[in-house]
């Protein structure tokens, strides 16, 4: 575990740079987290990563099936949003853990 | 010599199913949709009984095999009888439990599945040869199929760097 300054704060960060406690994340700590992966966010993002947090928080795995379900964006927008990792990135930057399913 | 390792990820995998039943394809469909997911490229060929997997009238209608499967269980654990497994709508009954534990996972119906991975830039394929041979033709084909190709069409797609071709 290392500790890594986001937005003038710094924040406890695992080995592959996703957030150890999601209650250090902010607005702000995601945009800069974005820009790591090369996204710049917005407010669809900022949907996104709040239904992914909200999900998480009553500890529901999951998945782009239930992301493309939510209403929010559909499956393929999901991977226009974060290309490349339409979970992975969109977890690491909602300050949540990596996401552990297969689908 | 250097002891480092060096790592050359994936960038891109074929993945060739031959098979109809519901572990054969969704391993397929899981393997492909894992790949787009990590931002592989994946290009997915059917061909001989995987046909079901994107022919219309089959695509929902998978089954598992519960004959000669010697990893199959009762529910609690016990050994499934193979000649318990010949009788009627015993395999109906076993393929329809299997579908119900997926959607428990969130594992989607094998036609929501192709949406989600072509959803993700996968190319889905079929292949010409068996394509002839069960006298099938494109219209009768899910809509994802990009076209019916040979073999060897299907290996050009396949060039490039950190390439692999998985058979399931």
């Amino acid at each position: 575990m290392a500790t890594k300054n986001y937005a003038g704060v710094a924040i406890d960060v695992n080995d592959e740079g996703y957030l150890t406690d999601p209650a250090q994340w902010t607005k702000e700590v995601a945009a800069e987290l974005a820009k790591e992966e090369e996204i710049e966010l917005t407010d669809k993002h900022y949907e996104v990563l709040q239904f992914l947090r909200e999900e998480t928080a009553k500890g529901s795995p999951l998945t782009i099936r239930k992301v493309g379900k939510s209403g929010i964006v559909d499956i393929k927008g999901l991977y226009e949003l974060f290309p490349g990792g339409p979970l992975k990135k969109s977890s690491r930057i909602a300050g949540i853990d990596k996401p552990s399913s297969c689908v | 010599m250097s002891t480092k390792k060096e790592e050359h990820p994936l960038k891109k995998v074929c993945i060739i199913c031959a098979k109809g039943s519901i572990e054969d394809v969704y391993a397929t469909l899981v393997m492909a949709n894992g790949a787009v997911m990590e931002g592989i490229e994946a290009k997915v060929f059917f061909t001989f009984f995987g046909l079901d997997a994107i022919t219309k009238k089959q695509m929902n209608k998978l089954h598992t095999s519960t004959v000669g499967n010697p990893a199959m269980r009762m529910p609690g654990g016990l050994p499934f009888p193979t000649l318990l497994g010949t009788l009627p709508g015993i395999e109906a009954g076993v393929s329809a439990m299997m579908k119900k534990q997926m959607e428990a996972l969130d594992m989607p119906p094998v036609d929501e599945f192709l949406d989600m991975i072509t959803a993700g830039g996968g190319e889905i394929y079929a292949c010409k040869l068996a394509a002839d041979m069960f006298k099938l033709e494109k219209k009768d084909l899910c809509d994802h199929v990009i076209d019916i190709i040979t073999i060897g069409a299907f290996y050009e797609l396949a060039g490039g760097e950190n390439t692999q071709i998985i058979f399931t």
